[in-house]
């Protein structure tokens, strides 16, 4: 099977010049290969790295040394540490989807734009864009009152439904997943879960970070542990 | 994807200039006057490209040379050195800067649009807000005054200013309204290129949010590349996919707008997302 994603040596530290150039280190000598259709989960405590490495891969973070190579579909074998940002921004558009409980939406776009944007944008119709979004939205159980309303006001449940509705329309090749299942309770964790599954069904590969070992457990391929930055395990993993 | 506008080695400065101007300003000496002779290097080796339905912000605070930068893309004002090629021109194979008077006017007329801070700069204020909108339309060469109303109509529209305040003059339409007035008239002839220099800066929030929702819809619509001139990461935030820092007449840092403001590298940088409130 062919990798989709493979990081090597990577290392993130943030330099806080307002602090007398105080070094924090966020990741060190991270190694990791995803395959395509695999499911990667990482856990470990907070403040352990683990966000730091999806907004490397995202590129929302700038690696401080190490490679990324991804292999998308319109630039081939690409170092996300090192691509320029319009092929960052491309990628993004066209591939990888992120989703988070606390993801900011922009505000004063309504729940109902807020997918429908994501549609136009990978150039479907307005039209098209309306039917899908609703079906969409039917399909991740969020509330049609809820529809035209503005996001900030939801419940982390509601908000997560949401962003997964967002990334699924997408169909993304790589999905990253940050904490997904944080603070909910066991039927939308249960929902999120199938949810999960049936994007792995279509094909999408996947990282995530959870707290919650019981779920991830039922749902990945290959675990990783962080402490203090560093990867350690790899359960199930080929090397 | 070729880039529709790149701009190279844009400098301008105001004063007669000397050989150590350029070394001896800058964020590294935080200024921008010469201290030899005085000169002031308003920006320098300005290096830039947008894309194709892209929106570039530069953020900066007050003299850091931001609006200096899109004046001199307007043909506002006349850089000192600089290359700037836009793909809809001649194939991207001249160079603006080096056009004649009137070339510019007609590049300007017909693929540029621009909206200034202060609307009296974009518009006249004691002509009708449809006779502002014909203006624009007149420049690009629209003859037929059926059309141009038509036109003017579904421009107010699309902004919402209600179209029996088509034939008032601006100067009597609140800030929020001037700006959507300016705005219409600068997307009139429907250009490629649409230019934003600090549009919100001055208003009251809710009428802020208005603008910014309609810039937003305007580019999703139209897909208008757009190079947005603010001092306000949230107005950045909610309209760029890129960022250029700008300081003291330098651009100090450049990337994608998330990474701007969730990993800034430079210290200016960091001191300004550490100072938002």
């Amino acid at each position: 099977m062919d990798n989709l994603l493979e990081i090597r040596n990577l290392y993130k530290t943030f330099t806080l010049h307002e602090f007398d150039q105080k070094q924090i280190a966020g990741c060190s000598d991270i190694n990791m290969t995803l395959r395509s259709g695999e499911f990667i989960g990482i856990t470990g405590k907070s403040g352990a790295g683990k966000s730091t490495i999806l907004k490397c891969i995202y590129r929302t973070y700038i690696p401080t040394q190490g490679e990324i190579w991804y292999n998308s579909l319109s630039y081939g074998l690409v170092d996300l540490a090192k691509a320029t940002e319009r092929q960052v921004l491309d990628i993004r558009h066209q591939e990888i989807g992120y989703v988070s409980q606390f993801l900011k939406l922009l505000p004063r776009v309504t729940a109902f734009e807020a997918v429908i944007e994501v549609l136009v944008m990978n150039g479907k119709s307005q039209d098209e864009a309306v039917d899908e979004a609703a079906e969409m939205l039917r399909h991740f159980e969020l509330r049609e009152s809820l529809w035209h309303a503005y996001p900030n006001t939801f419940s982390g449940g509601e908000k997560l439904r949401l962003n997964l509705a967002r990334a699924m329309v997408k169909r993304p090749r790589f999905l990253l997943l940050d904490e997904p299942t944080a603070s909910l309770d066991h039927v939308s964790k249960a929902f999120v879960r199938d949810k999960i599954m049936e994007l792995k069904g279509m094909g999408t590969s996947m990282i995530g970070i959870f707290h919650d070992l019981d779920f991830m457990e039922s749902v990945v391929d290959k675990e990783f542990n962080m402490v203090g930055g560093l990867l350690v395990g790899g359960v199930g993993a080929e090397c | 994807m070729e880039p529709i506008l790149q701009i190279s080695n844009l400098s301008k400065q105001y004063g007669a200039g000397c050989p150590s101007c350029i070394e001896l300003t800058g964020p590294e000496h935080q200024r921008n006057v010469c201290p030899s002779c005085g000169t002031v290097i308003a920006c320098a080796d300005i290096h830039l490209e947008l894309y194709p339905g892209e929106v570039l912000g530069i953020i900066g605070e007050s003299g850091s040379g931001k609006s200096t930068l899109v004046k001199t893309l307007y043909f506002d004002e006349e850089p000192t050195s600089g290359k700037f090629h836009l793909q809809v021109f001649q194939d991207g194979k001249d160079n603006l800067f080096e056009l004649s008077r009137q070339q510019k006017r007609w590049v300007r007329n017909h693929l540029m649009g621009m909206v200034y801070q202060n609307p009296h700069l974009g518009l006249r204020l004691s002509h009708s807000s449809g006779g502002n909108i014909a203006e624009k339309l007149l420049m690009a060469e629209w003859r037929h005054v059926g059309e141009i109303r038509e036109r003017a109509k579904d421009l107010l529209g699309q902004t919402q200013i209600p179209l029996e305040r088509m034939d008032d003059q601006p100067k009597y339409f609140s800030g929020g309204m001037q700006q959507r007035v300016q705005i219409s008239k600068a997307l009139a002839n429907n250009p490629p290129l649409l230019l934003l220099d600090e549009v919100t800066t001055g208003l009251d929030v809710s009428v802020q949010a208005r603008v910014l929702d309609l810039i937003r819809q305007i580019q999703r619509e139209l897909g208008i590349s757009m190079i947005v001139v603010s001092h306000d990461f949230a107005v950045i935030r909610m309209l760029t996919q890129r960022t250029m820092v700008m300081k003291n007449g330098r651009i100090v840092e450049k990337g994608l707008t998330d990474q701007i403001m969730e990993d800034p590298q430079h210290p200016y940088t960091q001191t300004l997302i550490n100072s938002m409130i």
